[in-house]
């Protein structure tokens, strides 16, 4: 089935199955591997991306669901090869240990600030809900995301 | 992991979606998939087919009428409804949709996924039960109405049969209403959950305890622990809570939503 896609600005058109999760297709067919597989169950939110402004965990949508959308991944984030405001708080807050959870993490709070661009912790906390970081670094992650709102 | 190999659909109405569900054996509504895609990665749900509802418009209406009844569309996504004034008007309804999942699940997942799913650890049937929403039922035999408390039949099963869609849910006017519940963790699968709603007598709905809502009626807020022990209830066991000790939970539960909805009134 033809999907075509618009990806951090760019445009691609591929032939998919329609079993392929958006995540498959995101790192296999278009090499954006940014985006991670962690639990594959819909529970650790690593693969987090946002479609057409709303975020979502796509292990649990398929790739021609997507067809027509405009994503945003974590490769989005960096412009002209500098990191922004919020990746550059999380290297300045040490808001990652492995790393595995990072590019979810930074695509939920993406969303967040977007939407509340000044929140509460329990704000933050509740944004991040559907982000597990088994390095349960948490403390780090809420102060980098509470510092990149200010 | 990959899903075993299905066909994709995306029907352009109401009216094609159901001709696919019908003349295909094989085939299953796909609402916001943050069930159904998981249980076909484990292969509990294998389908031939996804018909794709998520760009059905005419299924994501929140409308409310003059008298009150607010209209839910089954393709209704949790942020969406906690986001909707309409739906303001029976608060209930946003506190619940708060509690499920995480952003991501309840920015894909929606009211009809959760209540044909029926998984009797879901939110939204007890809450429906308890509320006396009507189902509204569309299929090939044309349109029909269900009460909830006659919708859910038993585990993943209710009374949208093969061929069938659920299109919109109607939850009538109130404010008193309750929900309580006790999860695995702070957002996690419920143990037990309870939703009541006071209007004149008191109507609980317990979930978690069988395969459907136990729908208990009382006179009295007061009346409720008692009601719930008179029901007898026979909850399953499982690593995480005893049947007794579920028991005891439903008790609990019960009586903390009819105290909520008390406190509303």
């Amino acid at each position: 089935m033809d999907v075509s896609v618009t990806v951090n600005g760019e445009r691609y058109e591929r032939d998919v199955e329609p079993r392929k999760l958006l995540i498959h297709f995101l790192r296999d067919d278009l090499d954006l591997t940014g985006s991670h597989v962690g639990c594959d169950t819909g529970n650790c939110g690593a693969c987090s991306v946002i479609v057409d402004g709303v975020l979502v965990k796509t292990c649990m949508m398929l790739a021609v669901q997507a067809d027509g959308s405009t994503i945003e991944t974590v490769e989005g984030l960096a412009q002209d090869g500098e990191l922004n405001g919020l990746q550059q708080s999380f290297s300045d807050h040490h808001a990652l240990q492995c790393g595995y959870c990072t590019p979810g993490m930074l695509m939920s709070a993406t969303a967040l600030l977007r939407q509340n661009p000044h929140p509460s912790e329990e704000e933050i906390r509740t944004g991040i809900q559907g982000n597990i970081c088994r390095c349960t670094g948490y403390v780090n992650i809420v102060e980098a995301i509470k510092a990149a709102a200010e | 992991m990959l899903l075993r190999e299905v066909e994709y659909a995306r029907p352009a109405s109401v009216e094609e979606a159901v001709r696919l569900l019908s003349e295909h054996d094989g085939a299953r509504a796909l609402a916001g998939g943050q069930t159904l895609i998981n249980v076909m990665k484990a292969r509990a749900a294998s389908p031939d087919m996804l018909v794709d509802l998520n760009r059905l418009d005419e299924l994501k209406g929140i409308d409310l009428a003059t008298d009150g009844t607010l209209s839910l569309g089954s393709m209704v996504t949790y942020t969406e409804l906690i986001g909707s004034a309409e739906a303001r008007a029976r608060p209930i309804l946003g506190e619940v949709c708060a509690q499920i999942g995480d952003v991501q699940v309840r920015n894909r997942g929606t009211l009809g996924g959760n209540v044909c799913s029926n998984d009797p650890t879901n939110h939204l049937p007890p809450l429906m039960v308890a509320l006396g929403a009507t189902m509204h039922i569309t299929g090939p035999g044309g349109d029909r109405t269900v009460p909830a408390d006659e919708f859910f039949l038993g585990v993943y099963l209710t009374a949208a049969g093969a061929g069938e869609l659920l299109t919109k849910i109607t939850v009538p006017p109130g404010k008193s209403d309750g929900f309580a519940s006790v999860t695995i963790g702070k957002d996690g699968t419920c143990i037990v959950n309870a939703a009541a709603s006071v209007n004149g007598g008191v109507r609980v709905a317990i979930g978690c305890v069988d395969a459907v809502p136990v729908l208990l009626k009382a006179d009295s807020v007061d009346d409720v622990p008692a009601a719930v022990q008179n029901a007898k209830l026979e909850p399953p066991s499982d690593v995480h809570a005893s049947a007794d000790y579920r028991r005891r939970l439903a008790e609990l539960a019960a009586t903390r939503a009819a105290a909520q909805a008390q406190g509303k009134s």
